[in-house]
């Protein structure tokens, strides 16, 4: 029954383009956005439906994981309040609607920043807050270790509407391996077709492969194989035509990041105002007008790191921790060998 | 002159207001998606589509079109939809005939499947007989042959494929049949009518129908042979079926749960097409001295069929309609595929949502011209 009402809610969404009046007049320092935000006194951030680590909500409806994190920092800085965020789940094919629509103003879902989906249809994509990789998962007991292993006539369950869909497609391909691609609207279904037996291999990317694992009857009947087909950098993104909002996400991501290269934590953040480093001094609202030019006030971004704490708090609390991947791999700091390199904010 | 103006006025102020509303919502999502950066345009169905499909009855690759892409959708769904109205047909007949049988137990099980598969949510029975009953079925490796050479298994059901050597002769053998049957029966028509004579139609049909094909056999040089489907293994417990033609289960799945449930719908059309009989056509009929068989096929048939095709034109088009919730069990269809993936893929979301919804009013359309015309030829024809 949900079905039909999510595929409802993306059709409606779709007739609410029509609708929707915006004269997106820009105001001197203000965006719409911004404004309407403020005044409704809660982010619409939109979410996946079930991803442990990235979003993910417990049994009493709290939201968690990196993605949610996003939202939460912009709540932080805009409203003065990480918990004053609307999540709207959504599938993936309903995401990029909702949020050209104005159904919501930030996606954060895990959503592959690449080049058509930013040139192309109305989205702009901040940043990067993972990066990622797809990959294939397969029963253990199959012998199977690595890709180079796979024959003709496999069958491999995936969501539709997502690169991995293209992704798997290349791969195959240029192996000439034939292939039975099984492609479901909900994560969730894909899982359970898989559990079944309906699929030899399910593929995705490799943080969702590792995240819906703990999620399975036996997760130690799967693994992971080692190889990776397609690069996947996962990044919140926003509505075109709205350049300040667009700022004021993308520095709130580059916040919690340059926080941590710089030893900020939600605990030592205040003590942190009389640092000796100017730097320092700035991600903390100490020094300089470091929120004017998005209309915020001055400790916007001592708030963020305060109340959701810097990258490094928020992939330990949610990704390390919960035991989806302990290993940062590429998502450390460019300073410890990872490839986090964020503008600096001054 | 007045009253001129009262009469049109009114008409011109209506339509004036639709052209109002049309405008002002078109101009409306130009603006916004102006606004938004989205272009509308339908150049993108020249675009390589770039992702496969699990089952395709045309060639389809990757590197086709999106257009192509949509053709093969398109043909998913109206697989389905015809299969589906085959089979909710027949059983339809069936079980309307038999609700009107004299056998108790034969009556009321009737009566109970119709009760039970008309009252469950449709989505419902999809989900059913895809997680549920078809999830069961054995892993391809421990599959039991049915019927000697076909597998039903949980990756779906594999069947042997027929390969066919000069399959244009047999075709135009079976083709020849079906008009060499269409003559006879007209001659055997006016034969009765000028000189009361009956011929054993259905045997001589059913004999031209075996030998002509049966001839381009032993003839014509056509020969059937089969390929049967064949264990393969993937890796150390992974196996599938190779050679042959699988069917997948979301197939299956989907046509079983249309037509058990719009059988249901057509089987309550047949019965009221034959209760609205007046019992003293049969009792007339069979005065006249025609069998029970004859009644039913000459008298009773021909005006009951006027009152179930229109209704029965209806669930057909629910049918095709409702084979849309395809989406919810992964089978390519047109909503998955066109309105899914490559709407996704395209963020050509007000194009490709108007595409869709005016294909499926296509077909609904034709499908209930070909109906309209079928009732025409059965009405009552004055003379």
């Amino acid at each position: 029954m949900f079905k039909v009402i999510k595929r409802l809610t993306s059709f409606v969404a779709m007739v609410a383009v029509l609708f929707a009046f915006t004269t997106e007049t820009m105001a001197a320092k203000k965006s719409k956005t911004l404004k309407n935000t403020q005044k409704k006194g809660f982010v619409r951030c939109g979410v996946s439906q079930g991803l442990p680590g990235f979003s993910n909500a417990d049994a009493s409806g709290n939201w968690t994981g990196i993605d949610v994190d996003v939202c939460r920092a912009v709540a932080a800085a805009v409203l003065g309040d990480a918990n004053k965020v609307k999540f709207t789940p959504l599938s993936a094919k309903e995401r990029f609607t909702a949020l050209t629509s104005g159904e919501i103003d930030i996606l954060s879902r895990n959503t592959t920043w690449t080049l058509s989906r930013d040139a192309d249809i109305g989205l702009t994509f901040v940043g990067v807050n993972f990066y990622d990789g797809q990959g294939f998962m397969v029963r253990k007991s199959s012998g199977i270790t690595s890709t180079s292993q796979f024959k003709n006539g496999i069958s491999a369950c995936t969501n539709i509407g997502t690169t991995t869909e293209l992704n798997m497609r290349d791969f195959f391909n240029s192996r000439g391996i034939s292939y039975e691609p099984v492609a479901f609207e909900k994560a969730d279904e894909v899982v359970a077709a898989y559990d079944a037996g309906r699929c030899d291999t399910y593929t995705t990317d490799k943080s969702g492969l590792a995240a819906q694992r703990t999620k399975m009857k036996d997760p130690d009947e799967h693994i992971v194989l080692p190889e990776t087909i397609s690069k996947e950098p996962l990044g919140p993104v926003v509505r075109q035509g709205d350049a300040v909002w667009e700022d004021i996400v993308r520095w709130s991501l580059n916040t919690m990041i340059e926080a941590e290269e710089y030893g900020i934590t939600s605990a030592n953040a205040d003590s942190m105002k009389t640092s000796d480093n100017p730097q320092i001094k700035r991600l903390v609202g100490a020094e300089g007008e470091m929120g004017a030019a998005f209309g915020l006030d001055n400790e916007w971004n001592l708030r963020i790191i305060k109340q959701v704490g810097n990258y490094g708090e928020s992939y330990k609390r949610n990704i390390a921790d919960t035991g989806i991947l302990p290993d940062r791999g590429p998502n450390q700091l460019w300073t410890k060998g990872g490839i986090l390199y964020v503008p600096p904010a001054r | 002159m007045n009253n001129k103006i009262k009469r049109i006025l009114p008409q011109l102020l209506t339509i004036l207001f639709v052209i109002l509303i049309f405008g002002f919502f078109t101009i409306n999502a130009q603006v916004n998606m102006d606004n938004r950066g989205i272009d509308f345009g339908f150049g993108f169905l020249k675009q390589e589509a770039s992702f496969d499909m699990q089952f395709t009855l045309l060639d389809y690759d990757g590197q086709d079109s999106y257009g192509w892409a949509y053709v093969v959708a398109l043909l998913n769904t109206l697989l389905v939809s015809f299969l589906g109205i085959i089979f909710c047909t027949i059983l339809g007949v069936i079980i309307g005939i038999a609700r009107l049988s004299s056998n108790f137990l034969i009556k009321n099980s009737a009566a109970w499947y119709v009760e039970f598969f008309r009252n469950i949510p449709l989505l419902l029975q999809i989900f059913f007989w895809y997680y549920a009953a078809l999830r069961a079925l054995p892993l391809p490796e421990t599959a039991e042959p049915w019927f000697g050479v076909t597998y039903m298994t949980i990756k779906g059901y594999f069947i042997p494929a027929m390969i066919w050597e000069n399959l244009n002769i047999f075709v135009y053998c079976l083709l020849a049949s079906f008009i060499s049957i269409i003559f006879i029966r007209n001659y055997a028509k006016n034969l009765q009518e000028k000189e009361g004579k009956q011929l054993p139609l259905l045997y001589i049909s059913l004999a031209i129908l075996l030998v002509v094909p049966g001839l381009s056999f032993l003839l014509g040089g056509v020969t059937l042979n089969f390929e049967m489907p064949v264990l393969k293994q993937l890796s150390a417990t992974s196996y599938t079926y190779d050679g042959g033609i699988g069917l997948p289960p979301e197939l299956i799945a989907l046509v079983l749960a249309l037509s058990l449930y719009t059988s249901t719908f057509v089987a309550e059309c047949v019965r009221a097409g034959i209760q609205g009989i007046s019992k003293g056509q049969k009792e007339a009929a069979a005065s006249v001295g025609l069998t029970p068989n004859q009644v039913l096929k000459l008298v009773i048939m021909p005006q009951a069929l006027r009152i179930i095709i229109p209704p029965t034109t209806n669930q057909y088009l629910n049918l095709t309609k409702n084979s849309s919730l395809a989406a919810a069990i992964a089978y390519p269809d047109l909503v998955l595929v066109f309105a899914g993936t490559a709407m996704m893929q395209t963020g050509k979301a007000i194009e490709i949502v108007g595409i869709t919804m005016l294909t499926y009013l296509t077909i609904s359309l034709l499908i209930a011209a070909l109906m309209n015309w079928y009732n025409k030829k059965i009405e009552i024809k004055e003379k």
